[in-house]
């Protein structure tokens, strides 16, 4: 499964780590190999945001990003095929230490907190979102990923169908 | 995870395959029920049945609890599962976006150096 190729330097690669905090609030840690403002900088420079945020994973792409950084201003990311978008607003920006922004593509708003913490060179991130409600943050999207649960809870459900109809 | 996952299907087809389980399944969809109670209703013995519900657990499609001297069954809800699967999923979406990160905060790691080099020439 390893496709990295044998030529390649392997990066040290570190780990991330995902928490449901609370009914309500999920929180990701990672490190990253580089100062805070250059980690800061790929938060929020929409050329950089959008080489990263959608990985072939999702199975999805960026159609358009647009980021308007500073306290008030607005973002928006569409997708292709189906031109989805995520649109919300920055409510703080504190230049390489601090990110939050809200995501109001559905009724009740979320909030997405990105803390940026230089240690020794190194960047560790703290994101939190933080939900309107438990079954918002049960039902938030992950793309892709999404599809291979839905194709198992699908599959459970056929073989229950499977034992009942006989 | 993927292993785990085939493993959990390999189960779940094979307690599927046989006719009395799936039986079984049935029932226990429309109420939960005794091992006694099912014996009953599929003419078997209670060893037999419960070999049969056994199976179903290990598969994690059904679940059973002792209250006094009867064992009830009731369909499993693998709601652990789901949870770690839902826990695996965001992490791995955000593993694959930082993984993605890491090559951009090295690709500006290199830019500053170089600009740094010019800089000083």
């Amino acid at each position: 499964m390893d496709a990295r190729r044998g030529s390649e330097p392997t990066p040290m690669r570190n780990r991330t780590t995902v928490e449901r905090k609370s009914e309500r609030e999920l929180v990701v840690t990672r490190t990253f190999n580089g100062p805070a403002r250059l980690v800061f900088e790929a938060w929020t420079k929409p050329e950089l945001f959008k080489r990263w945020w959608v990985p072939k994973s999702m199975g999805m792409s960026l159609r358009s990003c647009e980021m308007d950084v500073r306290v008030g201003g607005k973002y928006r990311l569409e997708f292709e095929p189906d031109a989805v978008a995520f649109f919300g607003t920055y409510r703080e920006v504190t230049p390489h230490s601090r990110l939050v922004w809200s995501n109001e593509e559905s009724g009740e708003a979320s909030v997405t907190t990105v803390t940026f913490e230089e240690r020794g060179g190194k960047t560790f991130l703290v994101m939190r979102e933080l939900y309107p409600s438990k079954e918002a943050l049960d039902a938030a999207g992950t793309g892709a990923a999404d599809a291979t649960v839905e194709t198992f809870a699908q599959l459970d459900e056929l073989l229950l169908t499977m034992g009942a109809s006989v | 995870m993927v292993q785990y996952a085939s493993r959990r299907l390999d189960a779940s087809f094979s307690a599927l395959s046989d006719v009395t389980r799936r039986g079984v399944l049935e029932q226990l969809e429309r109420a939960d029920a005794s091992i006694t109670d099912l014996a009953d209703k599929f003419h078997m013995t209670l060893t037999g049945m419960k070999k049969h519900v056994g199976v179903l657990e290990r598969a994690g499609l059904v679940t059973t609890e002792k209250v006094g001297r009867v064992r009830t069954c009731k369909l499993g809800r693998r709601r652990l599962d789901e949870e770690a699967a839902w826990i695996e999923r965001h992490r791995q979406l955000w593993d694959a976006r930082f993984d993605e990160l890491d090559n951009v905060v090295e690709e500006l790691k290199q830019r500053e150096k170089v600009d740094g080099r010019k800089k000083r020439e």
